[in-house]
């Protein structure tokens, strides 16, 4: 039994308790910053051997501990949770390149709880037991309060505390969900639990849907679905800009949940459960879709709207993933790894506009970007804005393309209107965010003028990072057809649900004989 | 038994939301801790309610659910506490942090009613200065 699937969550685990040991002030900034790095080369080399062996038609199930799956836990290693692996760890280095400018001397202990947050990102994308998932969720979540409040102070800690009491009635959700299902179902066993769902008597099923609706409840509040995508703008926007470029892919983690979930318990072949949830899931994501362009239109701090597009982008998903074809849900997976790339450029982006002003105000009316970066910070808007919005030539372009062309002739008129006129809006509020930040000259006053000179107006490791996230946005776009190909297989695969829960009943203990 | 379980987490769910949806952090945070006792409740009765009977295997008993109550929901219902425990130590260590730097315990960092007494003085205030122009 090849040890690779534990990698990517045990690595960083290791790395923040590293982290932890090197963060007194003796050993300096730079050590912490190499063992971080070291840690995070690690994790991506990991990823990248997981992504190379996932591209097999064998799906990888790794016992925990050696004990089989019917008693223990299981990780489980398909197209895409490697493919999201692979994004968590190239998002992770362009964050901690961002992070490495400064922000990591002001935030105490964010090495070790940067390490954290890609350990539970990973273990959340690679679990294959819906309580572990829980844990992981969990750990993900409370280094994401450590990483969003730490070094804050002020208006940031209101706004963490309707995060941080949102998260938890969430997990207390998903809590009471999973004792249900347990005490209704006997498992926890994803795969396993895809029979027993298939197989619930008439009698007891409209508590099995309780429960069921529960658990899509928690993944839609994690992914910001329509009623429940309140406090995201504050906090997304409240959070510093390395932190808030990685929770781009924290609502991928409950898309992906939803996703998973989806395949595997409401397939065609789950009888009364088969596409249990979509008929309220899609409408929502559609009203989603519309309000949070129109959150785009209205949006009047830069950070507010890129807040607003990671919104969107999950709207945009949960309408790809709910048409329910193959072509629609590979189209949904490089949709989703692009968008978790641009929007955290964007959010590095309008941290640096930002910055350069000073204390002053971050309204979009009124900021103007310093002239020192104007022209760099506006290349930069623009290949990002191109990206997020759509437009030829770049990856969301390709994306939306891809997702449109695969939406069955049935679905074609909601589908075809609520995303085009979705990116229809979003591209006029960037277009107007972008002319009045970039385009308009216009003299600083004094204390602006003064804070400018005081700052570096360009730090190389910041714009490294954009550039890095840009770059990866380019390369999706010219890489295009091995990457649909990609994500095409892995739609399949999970279309063969089945397969796996012999795949995981076939995998024995390679030692232990219980 | 089963009632008796059953109506104690009905009335731990309904306190704890109606404490959750009110507006001091304080009450927030034991609607928390009261939301998750009841689910903690919740996961142990998912094993169903034995009495007597040992979660770990003896010799000499025959290893199935006639003899033993279940172990799972117990080492989950342990996971489960320790985790809320710790939410509920950074909720509170947060709720005191945002008191200080904000001087209002309310959950919007700010007090509803001190907020509306200012807009009503700054519209007094305006007021007066237009009449003051207007001779």
């Amino acid at each position: 039994m090849t040890h690779l699937p534990i990698l990517p969550i045990l690595l960083p685990l290791v790395g923040g308790a590293a982290a932890l040991f090197v963060e007194h002030r003796r050993y300096g900034t730079r050590i912490q910053r190499i063992v971080s790095w070291l840690f995070m080369l690690a994790t991506l080399a990991a990823a990248l051997a997981l992504f190379a062996t996932a591209d097999g038609d064998q799906v990888l199930v790794y016992l925990l501990g050696d004990w089989p799956s019917r008693l223990g836990i299981v990780l489980m290693v398909d197209r895409l949770s490697a493919l999201m692996v692979l994004t968590t760890a190239l998002l992770g280095a362009a964050c901690l390149l961002h992070a490495c400018s400064g922000w990591d001397r002001r935030a105490p202990h964010f090495h070790a709880l940067f390490q954290l947050q890609l350990a539970g990102l990973a273990g959340a994308f690679l679990t294959g037991d819906i309580f572990n998932l829980f844990v992981f969720f969990e750990v993900m979540l409370i280094a994401s309060y450590g990483l969003m409040l730490s070094g804050g102070r002020g208006v940031r800690m209101s706004a963490g505390l309707h995060y941080v009491a949102f998260n938890i009635t969430a997990s207390t959700l998903f809590l009471i969900a999973l004792g249900l299902i347990y005490g209704l179902l006997g498992s926890l066993n994803m795969a396993e639990l895809s029979e027993r769902i298939a197989q619930v008597a008439p009698e007891t099923r409209p508590l099995v849907q309780a429960a069921l609706g529960l658990l899509l409840v928690v993944f839609c509040a994690k992914a910001a679905l329509l009623p429940m995508y309140l406090w995201l703008p504050e906090a997304y926007t409240r959070a510093p800009a390395a932190v808030a470029a990685l929770f781009a892919i924290m609502t991928k983690v409950g898309v992906y949940a939803s996703l998973r979930v989806g395949s595997l318990w409401f397939g065609p072949e789950a009888g009364a459960f088969a596409g249990f949830g979509q008929a309220w899931i899609v409408p929502a994501a559609v009203a989603g879709l519309g309000l949070s362009a129109l959150g785009v239109l209205a949006a009047a701090r830069l950070r507010v709207l890129v807040a607003y597009l990671v919104i969107a982008s999950a709207s945009t998903l949960f309408i790809a993933f709910g048409l329910d074809t193959p072509e629609a849900t590979a189209a949904g997976m490089y949709y989703m790894v692009h968008s978790c790339f641009v929007a955290a450029a964007l959010f590095m982006i309008a941290d640096l506009v930002r910055r350069g002003r000073g204390d002053a105000s971050s309204d979009i009316r009124e900021l103007i970007a310093p002239p020192a970066m104007r022209r760099t910070a506006g290349v930069m808007y623009l290949v990002a804005a191109v990206a997020v919005a759509g437009l030829p030539p770049l990856s969301g372009f390709i994306g939306k393309t891809a997702i449109l062309a695969a939406t069955p002739a049935a679905d074609m008129d909601w589908a075809w209107t609520a995303i085009l006129a979705g990116s229809f809006m979003v591209i006029v509020g960037l277009t107007r965010a972008g002319s009045r930040i970039f385009w308009r000259t216009g003299t600083l006053n004094e204390a602006e003028a003064a804070a400018a000179g005081k700052r570096p107006p360009l730090r190389l490791t910041e714009s490294t990072a954009i550039a890095l996230l840009l770059a990866l946005a380019v390369a999706m776009s010219l890489l295009a057809a091995p990457l649909l190909a990609y994500t095409q297989a892995a739609a399949e695969q999970l279309r063969a649900a089945p397969g796996y829960l012999e795949t995981v009943r076939d995998t024995l203990p390679a030692w232990r004989h219980p | 038994m089963e009632l008796a379980l059953a109506s104690a987490i009905g009335v731990l769910v309904f306190a704890g939301v109606y404490l959750l949806l009110r507006a001091r952090s304080f009450d927030v945070i034991l609607g928390l801790t009261l939301l998750s006792y009841a689910t903690n409740l919740l996961i142990f009765s998912s094993g169903r309610l034995v009495s007597g009977k040992p979660p770990v295997l003896k010799p000499g008993l025959e290893a199935d659910l006639a003899n033993y109550t279940d172990p799972l929901p117990q080492a989950l219902v342990l996971t489960a506490i320790v985790i809320g425990f710790a939410m509920t130590a950074v909720v509170i260590v947060l709720a005191m942090r945002s008191r200080g730097d904000n001087d209002s315990d309310h959950v919007d960092a700010e007090e509803p009613i001190a907020r509306e007494q200012q807009e009503r003085e700054l519209l007094v205030r305006e007021r007066q200065q237009q009449k003051g122009d207007r001779p």
